[in-house]
């Protein structure tokens, strides 16, 4: 097995240290072996994210080097990284929204002929790709723009499998992924950890890391604070690594009995994704919707929001239920509704401006006196509470937000939809990208906006989440409803077996590829 | 309270971070390269022609340039949410050749050919605006129809003809305190006033977040289109207001006035490190770059350089300023440059 210093390594990582405005890594020392899964873990802005830049050529450490098969190994680039076998699939999207799927899969290196784009080659060379993802279904000339994040989380792993490599960075891989998808993910790891690749993997999901990775790795503020066999390393004693003290996971919370209808939505179609929908929300209710990737659950949001206008179907709010005419998200929040869109990076947030631009946002309305005036005092008064509420690391209110790590980004946007008073909350993947204490924060913040009377809808990929903050789970199957659960009927198997009920083709179809 | 985190709190990194934390000091900083820029120009040709730096060169300048002024004020705005507006030319032209028409043929009051001439500058900016959100057209193309029709129309109000308007606009166009006209006093008005929508008001703000991400500020339930329709109205009117400077600068309505103005107004508001795609922008730094054309225009003139050299030099200071401007900000975002240049070691 690998220790410090085994001869074995493909990868030596030796004193690697990076600073922006602060050290974000500090003498950083690794040992990646081929054919070894190694998990990486860290609380949010831990520096998992930038030790994958390094590796990958995308920034370049200030301290320290590494060796690459013996050999001195400094990319300058991202693409003489991959010139030399390793790859990254990024934590943030990375696909150009304007091109095709298969475009998108072999983008710098295009299959030609004379000059020119060779469509059939590529078509069936982006078959094949998307096949190792399970995406056999999908049209390779689909434009990923249309996408939902889920399916453009694929695409990046296909990509990345797409070309031989020697060594893999898979950064959050499943955060927008479902249980089904998993598995094929896993798949394809144990195929590439038996052909003696070097695998990394960063996640939040610990039972994830108990399951795949041979070896984990904490970081803590930058610091490698542990190394050794997973099996070594309970999931408890991880946590406390990460964040330097005991970890309360309770994941669950108090229930009131629910008060008055707060959201009454009545046969809402949208496309193909959204088929004649109905359900309820009442106040003090947590109703969570889950459905396998590409299932509706986004665009059934995005409907009821107004962010896309509903082919058909009534949205009602308030007790006795009052239908409001939704054309655009503002009419959504003028009847008391908001959304925490799933994609932070092209729906959510402006990553040039500073955190409190982002928090404020959907409050400056709210905050308007004395005549359209900004109160910048004001504004940033509560930018910092709403920071300090989320428990967002910033070195201030100014940074700019895209040099925030993936998961306080994720924060920032939930804060702005606390700062706004609304009756009715659509969460999509609130938990995208956060660690495991910052998730049980935001358990605790939903549970308390239910408790306050709120009424919410929560979209999430992970099954787990859903049963222990949930009043009721809808599970979204091929855009219809196909089941509403109660909460002392909501098991795994049933959520499950509603989720698959209408692909006619049955799990199997959809499961393609997890023994490839 | 969140973790112990670094303490280097910068303000003036972003755009928007430059005219909140330490305002005076942010402001100076983005605005010294360019004063910078402007002074050595004025050094130059200084040193170049012995009648450059009089009292003359200076009034003249200032007399000329609120036309332009007021055109690039409005050019900010439309880029800053992601627009542009070619017709601007067109739209001075037009607005021009109404106001000369109102005063010559109708016999209206100056105050009433004035506002006339908004109005259609105003009228052009809302159909500009309104096609642009109602059919999601670009607003290039838009404007580029425009550019068109409102040039046509020009003709069309003038019959082709450059109409002698003479007294009946002195009172704005006549050099009063100092030897400046009205008109350049207006203009520096507006200048403020733009900086001070931008910068401290809410629809400022949501201006340069629709600029940065559209979609996101959809989705936070803000309505950007009649942001963006009040954004468009605006240049119009002040392309209209254009048109008046320029008539009563020219004691004539001419209806080619304007022909590539939008063009030096874009230049003057690159320089000024507004960016193209929108979500980033300074009036007052517009303003600077109006100057710096101005100054440049005046110079060349003055130290006798011709009409070709003139626009050769010219293209290439806008050039050079904006790659220096790219270079600003290609480091800016990571914060590496920027914050190595005003970190003292250490
Ligand atoms: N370009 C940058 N400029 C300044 N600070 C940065 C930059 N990039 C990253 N940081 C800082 O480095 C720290 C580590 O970020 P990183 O993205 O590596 O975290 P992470 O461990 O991946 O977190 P997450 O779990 O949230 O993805 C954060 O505090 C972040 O703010
Ligand atoms: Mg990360």
């Amino acid at each position: 097995m690998a220790r410090a210093g085994d001869p074995a390594a493909l990868l030596r990582i030796r004193g690697l240290g990076k600073s922006y405005a602060a050290p974000v890594l500090v003498d950083v020392e690794l040992d990646l072996v081929g054919g070894e899964v190694h998990a990486l873990v860290g609380a949010n802005g831990a520096g998992k994210s930038t030790l994958a830049r390094l590796i990958c050529g995308i920034d370049q450490a200030d301290t320290g080097e590494m060796e690459l098969e013996g050999a001195a190994y400094a990319p300058r680039g991202k693409r003489e990284a991959e010139r030399l076998g390793v790859h990254l699939i990024p934590q943030e999207l990375n696909l150009i929204a304007t091109l095709s799927v298969a475009e998108n899969l072999f983008l710098p290196r295009l299959p030609s002929r004379f000059g020119m784009l060779d469509r059939p080659r590529l078509e069936a060379a982006a078959r094949a790709a998307l096949a190792t993802v399970g995406l056999d279904g999908l049209d390779p000339w689909t434009v990923v723009g249309g996408l939902g994040v889920g399916h453009q989380q694929l695409v990046e792993i296909a990509k990345a499998l797409a070309h031989p490599c020697r060594m893999l960075i898979l950064d959050e891989p499943t955060a927008a992924l479902t249980s089904p998808e998993i598995e094929t993910l896993f798949g394809e790891i144990d195929r590439l950890r038996r052909a003696g690749v070097a695998l990394v993997y960063v996640s939040h999901r610990m039972e994830e890391i108990q399951r795949i990775a041979d070896r984990t790795t904490v970081l803590r503020d930058g610091r490698v604070v542990h190394t050794g066999p997973t099996a070594e390393l309970p999931t408890a004693r991880a946590l406390q690594l990460m964040v330097g003290r005991e970890v309360a996971r309770a994941m669950s919370r108090e229930r009131a009995a629910p008060g008055a209808v707060a959201l009454t939505v009545e046969g809402l179609s949208r496309g193909e994704l959204v088929d004649n929908v109905s359900f309820t929300v009442r106040r003090g209710e947590i109703l969570g919707v889950a459905g396998l990737v590409g299932s509706g659950r986004t665009e059934l949001l995005r409907a009821v929001f107004g962010a896309d206008a509903p082919d058909a179907g009534r949205v009602l709010v308030g007790d006795p239920p009052r239908r409001v005419k939704i054309e655009q998200p503002s009419d959504a929040v003028r009847a008391g509704i908001g959304m925490v869109p799933e994609d932070r990076k092209e729906q959510g947030l402006l990553l040039q401006e500073p955190v409190r631009v982002n928090a404020t946002l959907a409050r400056l309305s709210a905050m308007t006196h004395r005549g359209g005036w900004l109160d910048l005092e004001a504004e940033r008064g509560v930018a910092e509470q709403s920071r300090d509420a989320m428990a967002v690391r910033c070195s201030s209110v100014e940074q700019p937000v895209r040099e925030l790590s993936g998961g306080n980004q994720q924060k920032v946007l939930i804060g702005r939809w606390l700062l706004r008073d609304v009756d009715v909350l659509l969460f999509d993947e609130p938990t995208r990208g956060i660690d495991v204490e910052a998730k049980e924060m935001v358990y605790r913040v939903l549970g308390e906006l239910a408790a306050a009377g709120k009424a919410l809808v929560v979209v999430s990929s992970e099954l787990e989440e859903l049963l222990a903050i949930c009043d009721r789970i809808a599970v979204m199957s091929a855009g219809k409803m196909a089941a509403t659960l109660e909460r002392d009927e909501c098991t795994h198997e049933r959520i499950m077996t509603a989720a698959f009920s209408n692909y006619l083709s049955g799990p199997d179809a959809v499961l393609h590829g997890a023994s490839a | 309270m969140n973790p112990p985190t670094t303490t280097t709190a910068e303000p003036g990194r972003s755009p928007l971070a430059g005219r909140m934390g330490g305002h005076l000091q942010g402001a100076a900083a983005e605005h010294l390269g360019l004063v910078l820029v402007l002074a050595l120009l004025v050094g130059m040709f200084g040193a170049l022609s012995e009648n450059f730096l009089s009292a003359l060169t200076f009034t003249t300048l200032a007399n000329q340039i609120p036309a332009l002024t007021v055109v690039a004020v409005g050019m900010t705005l439309v880029l800053v949410i992601g627009g542009i507006d070619l017709s601007v030319g067109s739209v001075l032209a037009l607005s021009g050749g109404i106001l000369g028409v109102a005063l010559t043929s109708w016999g209206l009051p100056l105050w009433l050919g004035a506002l006339l001439a908004l109005g259609v500058g105003l009228l052009a900016g809302i159909v500009n605006g309104w096609v642009t959100v109602a059919w999601a057209v670009p607003s290039f193309i838009v404007t580029l129809g425009m550019l068109e029709i409102a040039r046509g129309s020009a003709y069309l109000v003038t019959a082709s003809q450059s109409l002698y308007v003479g007294e009946p606009v002195q009172p704005l166009g006549a050099p009063t305190a100092l030897g400046l006209s009205p008109t350049w006093f207006l203009a520096i008005l507006l200048v403020a006033a733009g900086q001070v929508t931008l910068s401290r008001t809410i629809f400022g703000r949501y201006m340069i977040a629709i600029g940065t991400n559209e979609q996101a500020v959809r989705l936070s339930g803000i309505d950007p289109r009649p942001v963006k329709m009040i954004v468009f109205a605006l240049v119009g009117v002040l392309a209209g207001l254009g048109g008046v400077f320029s008539v009563a600068y020219l004691e004539t309505a001419d209806p080619n006035a304007g022909i590539g103005i939008e063009l030096a107004a874009i230049a003057a508001v690159v320089i000024g490190g507004t960016s193209l795609m929108g979500g980033r922008g300074s009036v007052v730094n517009s303003f600077l770059g109006v100057l710096i054309i101005s100054v440049l225009q005046v110079g060349l003139a003055q130290i006798g350089a011709s009409e070709p050299v003139k626009r050769v030099v010219t293209g290439a200071v806008i050039v050079l300023a904006v790659i220096l401007d790219s270079y600003r900000h290609r480091f800016a975002p990571r914060g590496e440059v920027w914050r190595r240049l005003r970190k003292t070691p250490g």
